[in-house]
C-alpha cells in the first residue's frame, strides 16, 4: 500500500482535492471516528477538559469531542493544530467548534506549562519521522514536539497518539523520542497481527494521585477487557536476577554464545558440552 | 480564536521560550466576532485554576473590554455567582478574534489571524 508520508510533506499533499477527499470519503470518516472513540476510552476523561488535537485536519476528530454528551463528562473543548492550510479550510466550512491554528507540529507545540488536560492525536505524529528540508532533522522535530508537548500538559494529564509507523525502527524512534521528553509511554495494538491493525501511543504525564490510574500504560489499561500486557521491562528484570552457577552447562552454553556474537570462532556444542572428564585410572 | 485560547499561547521563537515577556501576546488591529456557545460552567470550573490571570486582564484591557476584578474567582464564589459565570463565558468562549495579529512582547514576532485562524508557522532559522 502506497505510503502518503513517501511522497510529499504534508502541507503539500493534502492540497484543496485531497483535503476535500479525506473528509468526504465515509470510509475514512468511518475509520477515523472509531480511533478517535477508541483514544477517548484510554484518556478517560471524567468531566469537561480542554483538549489539544495534534494534526486536527478538517476536524473530524475535533466533532467529536465537541459532542461529547454531559452525562458522559463533555462537552469537551479543544485546540486544533495542522499544518495544511487546505485541510483548515474545510475544517471552517464545516463549521468545527475548537479553535483551529495553522502550525508545524516538528516546531513545537507553542503553549504555556500546564495548558491542557489531555491531547489527542490521530493519524498524525508519523510525519515527524520525514525531515523536509536538509535544515531540519526527523530526531530534532520528534525532540521538539515531544518535549514541547509535555510542557503543555497539566501533571497527571495523558496524551494518546494513534500512528502509521512504516517499519518497526520508526515506531522504536517515536515512542523512543518520547520517553526521552520524560513520558510514560507505552503502545496499544488493536487487532494485531492483522492489516488493520491500529497503534496508539498512550502517553503520561507524571504519576497521578489516585491509585491505579497513574504510572504508565499498565496502569491505563487496568480494567479493560481483552487487553494482553506484555511489559518488555519485566521480562528484563526477571532474566537479569535470575543467577546462573558459574561453571554449570548453562553458564558455559550462554558464554559461547556471547563469543560468538562477538565473532569469535566458538567450537560446536553438544551433548557432552560443560560435562566432567571421567577418571580414566 | 477564543480568548481562552489566548491566555495559553505564548511565542512559538524558541530564544522566546526562557522569557516571561514573550506570554502573553498582545492582540493588535483584531476584528473580534461573537459566537454562540451553549454555557458549560464545569468546564469554565475546571479551567479555572488554569488561567493566568494577570495575563487575562491585559488582553481584556487590549480588546477594549470592561476592567476585571484584580483577583481571580475562587471556585466557590463562581460557583455561586451566576452573573459572574455567564460574564466569563461571554468573556473567554464567545468572544473570538477573526482577523489581526498576535504580537510577541519579547521579539516582536507577528502572528496573522486570518478567518479566526492563527499562522504559527516560523522560518526555519527562528525554530
Amino acid at each position: 500500500m502506497s505510503r502518503p508520508e513517501d511522497t510529499l510533506p504534508p502541507d503539500l499533499h493534502y492540497n484543496d482535492a485531497e483535503a476535500r477527499k479525506y473528509t468526504t470519503s465515509s470510509r475514512i470518516q468511518n475509520i477515523q471516528a472509531s480511533m478517535t472513540n477508541r483514544a477517548l476510552e484510554l484518556l478517560d476523561l471524567s468531566s469537561p477538559s480542554m483538549i489539544l488535537d495534534i494534526g486536527c485536519g478538517s476536524g473530524l476528530s475535533g466533532e467529536i469531542l465537541s459532542s461529547i454528551d454531559p452525562s458522559a463528562g463533555g462537552p469537551h473543548i479543544w485546540v486544533g493544530m495542522d499544518i495544511s492550510p487546505s485541510m483548515l479550510d474545510v475544517a471552517l466550512q464545516r463549521d468545527v467548534e475548537g479553535d483551529l491554528m495553522l502550525a508545524d507540529m516538528g516546531q513545537g507545540v507553542p503553549f504555556r506549562a500546564g495548558s491542557f488536560d489531555a491531547a489527542i492525536s490521530i493519524s498524525a505524529i508519523q510525519w515527524l519521522c520525514n525531515a523536509e528540508s536538509s535544515e531540519v532533522s526527523s530526531t530534532g522535530r520528534l525532540s521538539r514536539f515531544f518535549n514541547g508537548l509535555y510542557a503543555s500538559l497539566k501533571r497527571g494529564g495523558r496524551a494518546v497518539c494513534q500512528f502509521y509507523p512504516k517499519n518497526d525502527l520508526q515506531r522504536t524512534m517515536i515512542s523512543g523520542a518520547a520517553i526521552k521528553a520524560g513520558f510514560g509511554a507505552g503502545i496499544l495494538e488493536d487487532d494485531p497481527g492483522t492489516k488493520n491493525a491500529k497503534l496508539y501511543l498512550v502517553l503520561t504525564v507524571g504519576g497521578s494521585a489516585e491509585e491505579g490510574t497513574g504510572g504508565d500504560i499498565t496502569g491505563v489499561v487496568k480494567g479493560m477487557e481483552d487487553v494482553d500486557v506484555l511489559d518488555a521491562r519485566k521480562k528484563h528484570r526477571e532474566k537479569g536476577r535470575r543467577e546462573i552457577k558459574k561453571g554449570s552447562k548453562a553458564w558455559i552454553l550462554n558464554k559461547k554464545e556471547q563469543m560468538e556474537r562477538k565473532g569469535k570462532v566458538v567450537k560446536n556444542s553438544s551433548k557432552y558440552t560443560g560435562r566432567k572428564r571421567h577418571i580414566t585410572f | 480564536m477564543k480568548v481562552l485560547t489566548l491566555n495559553f499561547l505564548t511565542c512559538a521563537v524558541k530564544a522566546c521560550k526562557t522569557t516571561s515577556t514573550s506570554f502573553p501576546l498582545h492582540p493588535k488591529d483584531c476584528e473580534l466576532v461573537s459566537d454562540t456557545i451553549a454555557p458549560n460552567p464545569q468546564l469554565l470550573l475546571n479551567v479555572l485554576p488554569r488561567i493566568d490571570w494577570n495575563a487575562l486582564i491585559i488582553t481584556a484591557g487590549e480588546l477594549g473590554f470592561p476592567t476585571l476584578p484584580p483577583t481571580p474567582p475562587t471556585r466557590e464564589e463562581l460557583e455561586s455567582n451566576e452573573k459572574m459565570m455567564t460574564e466569563l463565558h461571554t468573556l473567554l468562549l464567545e468572544t473570538q478574534i477573526s482577523e489581526g495579529s498576535l504580537v510577541c512582547g519579547n521579539c516582536g514576532h507577528e502572528y496573522k489571524i486570518k478567518e479566526g485562524i492563527a499562522n504559527f508557522l516560523l522560518p526555519n532559522h527562528l525554530v
